[in-house]
């Protein structure tokens, strides 16, 4: 091989098998969108939390439709499997290890997030909740 | 000059019956509704359930859909406007009323000019299809709902619904 390509082309082929989990690039962008819109709506907004992500995640809601109370409910208890919609169609597992090219289109991410917030919890979801559910994801 | 009458008569009742019962062994003939090629009406239509074959419904039911986006069964499907009008035009195009497919036509009989049904699955056509398929059937965890073709039909995704 040229020997002027061999460095870049090593430091390219690491880059990307590297990245591969980490929230990089338009990821990276659009949660910072999200904790600057947090951080608008509370001043003492202190970062994300994959904790609070998790917990949101499985928690019951009252406020949205009757046979939608949970994320779980279409997405699974296990983020890494495949879920389901309630039309029986499969969707690819939230966690980010298992879908590798999930969350990039930020126009995709909110148009689910304002859907399914909707649908399960009757309301919009604020941006430290996207966050944090993604923060979750990102870690999965 | 002498013709063969009889041979000539008896080989084209032949080639007519073979033309009536193989006529459904056309490659690609049996119930065949066109996949959506579109990418954008594709992953805009696709994403809870398959996307439905435009050829499954009269233009006008498309029509009556994608204006009221906002109660679709139940959901709130809404996209921008202008992807709204992009699947519209393509969903339209390429309705039963428009393609002249067999197997669209055949869906429509009984559908009055006046109708623009929502529900595939309420088409007099489907439902007479899949009136053997006992209510059990529809609710087991693999099927779960009337909307899930590919659960049976395991060439939906490339328009084929063979039994």
């Amino acid at each position: 091989m040229h020997p002027n390509l061999t460095l870049p082309l090593l430091t390219a082929v690491l880059s990307l098998s590297l990245s591969s989990t980490s929230f990089a690039g338009p990821r990276d962008e659009l949660l910072a969108q999200y904790a600057s819109a947090a951080k608008a709506a509370d001043p003492a907004f202190a970062g994300f939390s994959a904790v609070r992500g998790k917990a949101l995640y499985l928690q019951t809601f009252t406020g949205g439709k009757p046979d939608t109370p949970s994320c779980t409910i279409c997405h699974g208890k296990d983020p890494r499997a495949r879920g389901q919609t309630r039309t029986g169609k499969s969707i690819e597992p939230v966690a980010l290890s298992a879908s590798p090219t999930r969350y990039a289109d930020p126009a995709k991410v909110e148009k689910w997030f304002k859907r399914n917030c909707t649908e399960v919890m009757g309301r919009e979801c604020s941006p430290r909740e996207k966050g944090d559910w993604l923060s979750f994801m990102a870690g999965q | 000059m002498n013709i063969p009458y009889r041979p000539l008569v008896l080989g084209l009742l032949v080639i007519g019956f073979s033309a009536l019962v193989l006529g459904r062994a056309q490659a690609g003939g049996g119930h065949f509704y066109a996949p959506v090629a579109d990418a954008v009406v594709k992953e805009e239509c696709g994403g809870c359930h398959l996307a439905f074959a435009p050829s499954m419904l009269p233009a006008r039911s498309w029509t009556r859909m994608m204006a009221d986006l906002k109660n679709h069964f139940g959901d709130d499907a809404s996209v921008d406007p202008a992807t709204a009008k992009k699947i519209t035009n393509y969903l339209t195009a390429n309705a039963a009323d428009q393609v002249g497919t067999r197997y669209g036509n055949k869906l429509l009989r009984d559908v009055a000019p006046g109708q623009a049904p929502l529900r595939i699955t309420e088409l007099p056509r489907w439902v007479k299809e899949h009136r053997e398929v006992s209510a059990s059937e529809w609710t087991q965890s693999t099927v779960r709902s009337k909307a899930n073709c590919a659960a049976c039909h395991t060439g939906a995704e490339r328009g084929y619904y063979e039994d």
